[in-house]
């Protein structure tokens, strides 16, 4: 479903990316795993159209999209729970939800399903943004990525700043997003999450694959060696 | 290893010698020039002590001001001031209508700081906007009509066109030289790392908000002088005159084209637009046209201006502020030259 | 005391135009921290847009918006387009001193093209008819019809912002312009929505402006002046705020200019700068 193909970026004369090939299926959960400064919210812009990239270096259902605009991305099916969540201050809840169907993509996720999905979010709907706990706005950012009806959904980095029961609820409402068919990428700092609940990992190190494989194939250690690049 | 720490560029060195020589022919202009070749000159002073002040504030200090015409004209009305109604020696008030302006300077930085960004822009330009009305409506300084300066006329005119013309050069020299001086020191890498990341900067301890203060007040004495030289030059002062936003337009002109954040940029700046005031002198309001349209190009394009492109290209830095280091290998045999590492 | 009521009331109506001009500043800071130092002339440049459509289909000038408008609007897309949205993304040098320039352009090109007399918009009665209200205060039809179309736009501009999804993509906009791309929202194309919007704003506030006094090609910066202290002391964040500062401000110049004429815009300035100096967020700021 989306490949890269040689993928490098740059932040000016930095290089942050030093070649990335990966493939993803559909239906499949992903888990992208690295040090901070590996290159994983890197790869992720690149992919969602944020940082610009080769048009070769990304493919999506066949299709070349590097280098397209974040919209156009978005448009197409790939929608991102940025890290850090990025709730609009500006707007509630609910209208935070709504703008993330501003693109009006075909598909079964609209408000009432992401409400069901995650029930506190009704409560406070008409709510700011800025009143919900670190877990209730990682599930908004989760919800508002879902009004887009993607195709293929990343997360970013979620359980960052999140007590480990607050992680566990969120994580527990990805298999109900993946029965829908949407194709998850997972990037993770907790590895042992990340392993569990993926069936294919990446591991980056200084902008470079250092290890990929099935996720129930790979030890401890071979993942901590890749990951330090020890 | 050895490391020494270079100031000077070979360019430098050559520019020192060539600017002293041209500064010694210049000096003697009073006795073998034309009196229009003066009165341009000391405008030419001018506007380049006004550039090089604004780029010290906007393109080192990171603070855009559109009102730098409030000091101009208070320093111009200080001179008329002082001069006719305290009698003090019109050329010494040139230098004293700086201090007035930098004086001037404090309230009104204490009123405009409390705006960022754009909206600080335009309060400056309000500001600017206020004293020219306030003047405009005291009749002792002649009101909207403005005044003649009546300290001048116990000179002879040789004296006061070859003195005034002396005083602009020291002006034109002091700004440039002042500016330079000052990012040479650690005031400047204060300044300079201010213009880069402000939150760095305040990391490392800087004052920030002192900083800034304190290049506002630089800024605003550096067009008091400008502007009591402007005026002393003309020997007639209005409101529309002194506080008029053209000056501000024409020294954004000067400093976005020649390059702003360089200190040859205003040089080269103010040289390109007695250039092209020259050519276009027919052309009426066209000129102005072309003007802001190539400034407007300019900042789209070549953000870095005339000189900064220049500066990128050829390495050339008449005014060197910063500092190089010099690494010597020890063994001559196997690596026999010296690497230059530029911060 | 009927005197002092009466410079009120004037102020107040003056303040509906100030509004007017002040709206699509605000519009534009709103939505991408855009200070167009350009927008006086601009509101200039549409008086002179107004008054060539009048003459050459002899269309009274309010008649005259409905070609006005929409060619204002094209403008401003274009504008931003073309030119404004690549000064945007952080160093606030750039659009500064390009909306600086283009303001030099279009007050010179205006001089070139009409010269420097003065001009103005006829109504053809309605500027001289009034209301007579109690206690000798006269009301002029005109200037509370502009009082009006300010209120009505200020409320069309709330309602776009709280309740469309535009006015959403508008305020997250302002938030994170970064994160507003993920939502499959084109924020070139949404600058460019913002500044045309802005623009048709302006064309209001230009016939109503034209009719109201004579104009000329250098009377931009005042009109950006007045525009720009009516934002700052209503406040930031809030077309509410707005509207409520441009009638401070026309309050503060009406009774200035009854104190002494040279006074009027004087006093308007140092109402301002009072704001500045003890309620620097604005009298009606938007706590976000």
């Amino acid at each position: 479903m989306l490949s890269t193909h040689h993928l490098t970026a740059f932040y000016g004369d930095f290089q942050a990316l030093f070649g990335i090939d990966l493939e993803i299926s559909a239906g499949e959960v992903m888990a992208i795993i690295g040090a901070n400064g590996a290159g994983k919210s890197t790869l992720l812009k690149a992919v969602t159209g944020l940082v610009p990239a080769r048009r070769e270096a990304v493919r999506f259902e066949g299709q070349p999209i590097g280098g397209r605009g974040a919209y156009e991305i978005l448009a197409l099916g790939i929608a991102m729970v940025p890290e850090g969540r990025r709730l609009f201050p500006s707007l509630s809840v609910e209208e935070n939800l709504m703008l993330g169907g501003y693109c009006k993509r075909p598909g079964a996720w609209n408000l009432q399903r992401v409400y069901q999905l995650f029930p506190m979010l009704r409560e406070k709907r008409l709510a700011p943004s800025t009143s919900l706990s670190g877990g209730q706005q990682q599930m908004a950012s989760i919800a508002r990525a879902l009004m887009s009806n993607p195709k293929l959904l990343i997360c970013d980095e979620m359980s960052l700043g999140l007590a480990p029961i607050v992680i566990k609820d969120i994580y527990d409402a990805l298999p109900s997003i993946a029965a829908e068919g949407i194709t998850l990428i997972i990037v993770e700092q907790d590895v042992g999450l990340a392993m569990r609940v993926s069936n294919r990992l990446y591991c980056l190190q200084e902008g470079r694959v250092s290890l990929s494989g099935k996720s129930q194939e790979l030890t401890r250690e071979q993942v901590s060696q890749a990951y330090f690049g020890i | 290893m050895s490391v020494t720490v270079e100031r000077s560029t070979r360019a430098s060195r050559i520019g020192a010698v060539a600017g002293t020589a041209s500064l010694v022919v210049l000096g003697s202009l009073p006795w073998w020039g034309d009196s229009s070749w003066m009165r341009a000159i000391v405008e030419f002073a001018c506007l380049l002590a006004l550039a090089q002040m604004w780029n010290l504030l906007a393109g080192y200090g990171g603070v855009v001001s559109i009102g730098q015409q409030a000091f101009l004209g208070l320093g111009g009305y200080a001179l008329f001031v002082l001069a006719d109604h305290a009698h003090i020696n019109p050329f010494v008030c040139v230098p004293l209508a700086g201090l007035i302006a930098a004086a001037a300077a404090f309230p009104t930085a204490w009123i405009v700081f409390r705006l960022r960004g754009g909206y600080f822009a335009v309060g400056t330009w309000a500001v600017a906007e206020v004293y020219r009305l306030l003047i405009a409506n005291a009749s002792f300084l002649g009101g909207g009509s403005g005044k003649s300066l009546a300290a001048v006329r116990g000179f002879s005119k040789a004296v006061r066109e070859s003195t005034t013309y002396w005083l602009a050069l020291a002006v034109a020299v002091a700004a440039v030289l002042v500016v330079y001086l000052l990012l040479r020191s650690r005031h400047g890498l204060a300044l300079t790392s201010i213009r880069d990341s402000e939150r760095a900067a305040a990391s490392q301890g800087i004052d920030i908000g002192a900083t800034k203060l304190w290049v506002y007040i630089a800024s605003a004495a550096g067009c008091g002088l400008a502007g009591a030289l402007y005026f002393l030059n003309t020997v007639r002062i209005s409101p529309d005159a002194a506080f008029n936003v053209g000056w501000t337009a024409n020294i954004i002109f000067i400093v976005v084209i020649g390059g702003i954040g360089t200190i040859e940029g205003p040089i080269v700046g103010t040289l390109l637009f007695f250039l092209l005031r020259g050519a276009l002198a027919d052309y009426g309001a066209t000129y102005l046209i072309v003007l802001g349209a190539v400034a407007v190009a300019v900042m789209v394009k070549f953000p870095r201006g005339l000189w900064g492109f220049v500066q990128e290209r050829f390495d050339l830095r008449f005014f060197p502020v910063q500092r190089r280091i010099r690494l010597e290998a020890a063994e001559a045999t196997e690596s026999p030259g010296a690497a230059n590492l530029r911060p | 005391m009927a005197g002092w009521a009466d410079t009120v009331i004037q102020g107040v109506l003056l303040g509906g135009l100030y509004a007017l001009f002040a709206m699509g500043l605000s519009l534009i800071f709103g939505v991408m921290r855009l200070v167009n130092i350009a927008h006086g002339d601009l509101i200039v440049l549409a008086a002179y847009l107004a008054l060539v459509v009048v003459d050459a289909t002899g269309l009274g000038p309010i008649s005259a918006l409905a070609v006005c408008v929409p060619l204002m609007f094209l403008f401003g897309y274009a504008l931003q387009r073309g030119l404004l949205n690549f000064t945007l993304g952080g160093d606030i040098l750039p659009p500064l001193l390009v909306t600086f320039g283009l303001s030099i352009i279009i007050q010179n090109g205006l001089l070139e093209l009409f010269s420097a007399d003065p001009r103005a918009l006829r109504l053809g009665g309605l500027e001289t008819q009034s209301f007579r209200l109690g206690a000798g205060i006269v009301v002029g039809q005109f200037p509370l019809l502009v009082l009006g179309v300010a209120i009505a736009l200020t409320v069309g501009i709330e309602l776009l912002f709280a309740y469309t999804p535009l006015g959403r993509a508008f305020r997250a906009t302002s938030d994170d312009p970064e994160a507003v791309r993920l939502m499959g929202v084109n924020d070139r194309h949404l600058y460019a929505l913002a500044m045309g919007i802005a623009l048709t704003i302006v064309s209001v506030a230009a016939v109503f402006y034209g009719v109201r006094t004579t104009f000329g090609p250098s009377d931009g910066p005042d009109r950006l002046l007045f525009a720009f202290e009516s934002v700052i002391i209503g406040g930031l964040g809030s077309f509410w705020g707005t509207l409520a500062g441009g009638i401070v401000l026309g309050i503060a110049q009406a009774v200035g200019f009854r104190l002494d004429p040279g006074w009027g815009v004087l006093t308007g300035h140092l109402a301002f700068l009072a704001v500045l100096l003890f309620k620097p967020s604005g009298l009606f700021p938007r706590t976000r």
